[in-house]
């Protein structure tokens, strides 16, 4: 047979074999866990830190978690939803795997959401955001590494308009629905503080020019967010430079407007952006550092949001097999440990998982500066233990619908 | 024997081998391979009405599949319609919507047609991302249930399998009865000669028009399959992208032949999904496969291979239909 893209480690020359055994020596197998990632397509590049963060993790442990060996399946989704089904079968009807951890795109996700209900298979999501994964179309069986959409835009809402006294903010983002849903999620707080939303200008997802959309920019805006995924920041946020904007009206971002993954690529022009997110490579703690220092050595780079959102995943998962002793087998029992999971000391900060699967975690603002001789998102301020329905509650905060390009604040 | 009749023999003995190889295999993951190829042979056959029997290359052709599988979505989700009865209206919806992409694609010929197609099928894109109220936009429409059958759930792979071969069976035989069919003829003739179709009397537009429909409908039919199978539909389904892949499972495995289209689908489903968990740059060797059949197989791997058998087979006198 070909050259299976089993990426086995250590003792895991048992794989081979493991897969007739269909797990029936409980115990002695390794762990065998799905990575749905994306290696082809417009989603590459977020799919290879994907795949850096799990890796690096794995490493660190010898390719063991809690005293079991890991064989790690990685399965190539190319980011289209059809095959993300695909592979997931894949992965459960063909690997036998016990937990998958993936996949990346928040539509991928929801291609899966009934299919992973359907077999019981616990799946950590670590990467995508979409809100109703842990609101409206909840899953016991999906629990999230990262935040969701507007997690980190509710807190950025209320620092500009308490600590950044900004009042009136026009706001340029992707047109899709991450972006609608940091775009929306911000405009609530914010306009709940005394803010106003002037516009909201929504660029396609593959623009190849901006000008367009920063000439139409409303000059009186305090402040521009800007919310973008991929590769769009970037460009972005060189051309709103180019325009000479950088310097007359401030800007804000979201976390993934200015990640880690591609501040790396940037400039001067980046110096002074105020974003928000989950993470930050700058964060001060010993734990963080640590991860950061392993990253830079191993990869040369800081980690951002897909290296850590695959790299927590992996904690998620070694701190719930611990838990149940490693028998990874019961899968319910998995399950139940990673929906309890309540973390002190990730790269990340502490992490409670919430009730309905999504983690309680801090909220950091940070600001571009030349930290050791690199661009590094400082942090500002920290909101502690930020929920993703902010301070709203949480059955309240259902009852209205998800938020969508056109949302309006209801009074 | 003639030549002919034992490539006819050859054909269906492979038709059911295939059919029978995701069951021997026995594993789900392999039944639902099997489901998934299927479902694309079906969606391959509706766009060689238009790409090999008409002569009409249509790049679009997803619209028809996404469209049908939007509907069924959104009649069962949002509006309470049982799985079947949403069917039926997704495939009127589809039929009205070929009727009217048809009037005014064909307009045009040849380059014209295909940018035309294009343009249509990327507008229905637009509208199923842009129009998120209603679509969901890039989150698209997710648990979709799929229906019993006869008091069986079709969860199980197996059956759906089952279900899915009855379908596609109706698909084969309806494509055969169309292509040998009066109407079907005289497409064939509009291909090949369309002024003198015209002389003698047939309406050409006519004649396409309704070819267009006719593919609409079994995308159409090829889309509720789909909806059913994965039970998520996203804008992506109805994109170029797809668009693009089911004109080269019609021209891999040959324009203009019965079972092209279903030797195209299987290659590239099979790549895409089997082939994909051995081999990580499978892209590449997508692209390679498309240029060794275009090289070694100008016509497509099913007459490509036909002309080959009868270089082989001992020379008999044929005195059947060639190829087509």
């Amino acid at each position: 047979m070909l050259n299976r893209r089993q990426f086995a480690l250590g003792i895991a020359a048992v794989a081979g074999a493991s897969s007739t055994f269909k797990g029936a020596a409980a115990q002695t197998g390794p762990i065998r866990v799905g990575f749905l990632t994306v290696n082809s397509g417009a989603l590459a590049a977020g799919g290879r830190q994907l795949e850096e963060g799990i890796k690096l993790f794995l490493k660190q442990r010898d390719n063991k978690i809690g005293g079991r060996p890991v064989e790690l399946i990685i399965a190539d989704t190319a980011g289209q939803p059809a095959n993300t089904r695909t592979k997931a079968q894949e992965l459960i009807e063909r690997n036998n795997v016990h937990v998958i951890i993936g996949p990346l795109a928040a539509f991928e996700a929801l291609a899966i959401n009934d299919y992973i209900q359907q077999v019981g298979i616990p799946t950590i999501s670590d990467s995508a955001a979409a809100e109703d994964l842990t609101q409206r179309k909840l899953n016991p069986w999906f629990v999230r590494a990262v935040s969701s959409s507007a997690q980190p835009a509710h807190a950025l809402a209320d620092y500009a308009a308490k600590t950044l006294k900004y009042k009136k903010i026009s706001i340029v983002a992707d047109d899709f629905a991450f972006g609608h849903e940091i775009s929306a999620g911000f405009q609530r707080v914010f306009e709940e503080n005394g803010g106003k939303v002037l516009q909201k200008l929504w660029s396609p997802l593959n623009v190849a020019d901006y000008g367009s959309y920063i000439t139409q920019i409303d000059r009186s805006a305090d402040a521009v967010l800007a919310n973008f995924a991929g590769a769009n920041g970037l460009r972005f946020i060189k051309q709103y430079n180019e325009y000479g904007l950088s310097g007359t009206i401030p800007l804000l971002g979201h976390m993934t407007t200015i990640d880690e993954g591609i501040l790396k690529n940037m400039g001067d022009e980046a110096k002074g952006v105020v974003s928000t997110g989950w993470y930050s490579a700058a964060i001060d703690t010993p734990a963080n550092k640590e991860f950061v220092a392993a990253c830079r050595a191993e990869y040369k780079a800081d980690p951002g949001y897909y290296t850590l959102g695959a790299y927590l995943s992996g904690i998620f998962l070694e701190e719930a097999v611990k838990k149940i002793n490693g028998n990874v087998e019961d899968k319910a029992a998995l399950m139940k440990a990673l929906r309890n999971l309540d973390l002190k000391d990730t790269p990340a900060g502490p992490i409670k998982i919430d009730e309905y699967g999504n983690p309680t975690m801090n909220i950091y603002i940070r600001k571009v500066e030349t930290v050791e001789g690199r661009l590094m998102n400082k942090v500002i301020h920290t909101y502690p233990a930020v929920s993703q329905f902010w301070t709203y509650d949480p059955k309240a905060f259902l009852q209205s619908p998800v938020y969508a390009r056109e949302w309006a604040v209801k009074n | 024997m003639t030549n002919t009749s034992r490539i006819t023999t050859i054909s269906v003995t492979l038709l059911i081998l295939a059919l029978a190889a995701p069951l021997l295999l026995g594993q789900p993951f392999y039944i639902n391979i099997g489901s998934q190829v299927l479902i694309a042979a079906i969606f391959a056959m509706s766009l060689n009405i238009l790409v090999g029997y008409g002569g009409m290359t249509s790049i679009g052709h997803a619209a028809y599949l996404g469209t049908s599988a939007y509907v069924v979505a959104l009649l069962t989700l949002q509006h309470g319609f049982s799985f079947y009865s949403a069917s039926a209206v997704a495939l009127l919806v589809v039929v009205i919507m070929a009727a009217i992409f048809g009037a005014i694609a064909l307009r045009g010929t040849g380059i014209t047609f295909l940018m035309i197609t294009l343009a249509l099928g990327q507008t229905m894109w637009g509208v199923a991302f842009r129009w998120s109220d209603v679509t969901g936009g890039d989150n698209g429409l997710p648990d979709i249930k799929r229906p019993d059958l006869f008091g069986l759930n079709l969860v199980e792979p197996g059956l759906f399998y089952a279900v899915m071969i009855a379908l596609f069976m109706v698909a084969l035989a309806g494509m055969w009865i169309f292509i040998h069919s009066g109407l079907g003829l005289s497409l064939q003739g509009t291909r090949d000669q369309p002024r003198r179709m015209g002389m003698l009397g047939h309406h050409v537009w006519l004649v396409r028009w309704i070819a267009f429909i006719i593919a609409g409908f079994w995308a159409g039919v090829a889309g509720i399959a789909f909806i059913g199978y994965h039970g998520y539909i996203h804008p992506l389904s109805l994109g170029l992208a797809n668009s693009a892949e089911v004109l080269l499972m019609v021209i891999a495995g040959g324009a203009g032949t019965l079972l092209g289209p279903v030797v195209g689908a299987t290659i590239v489903v099979v790549l895409k999904m089997v082939v994909s968990a051995y081999v990580s740059r499978w892209v590449l060797l997508l692209g390679c496969t498309f240029v060794a059949i275009v090289i070694l197989l100008p016509e497509g791997v099913v007459p490509g291979l036909e002309r080959l058998l009868k270089s082989i087979l001992p020379a008999a006198r044929d005195d059947g239909e060639a190829g087509s």
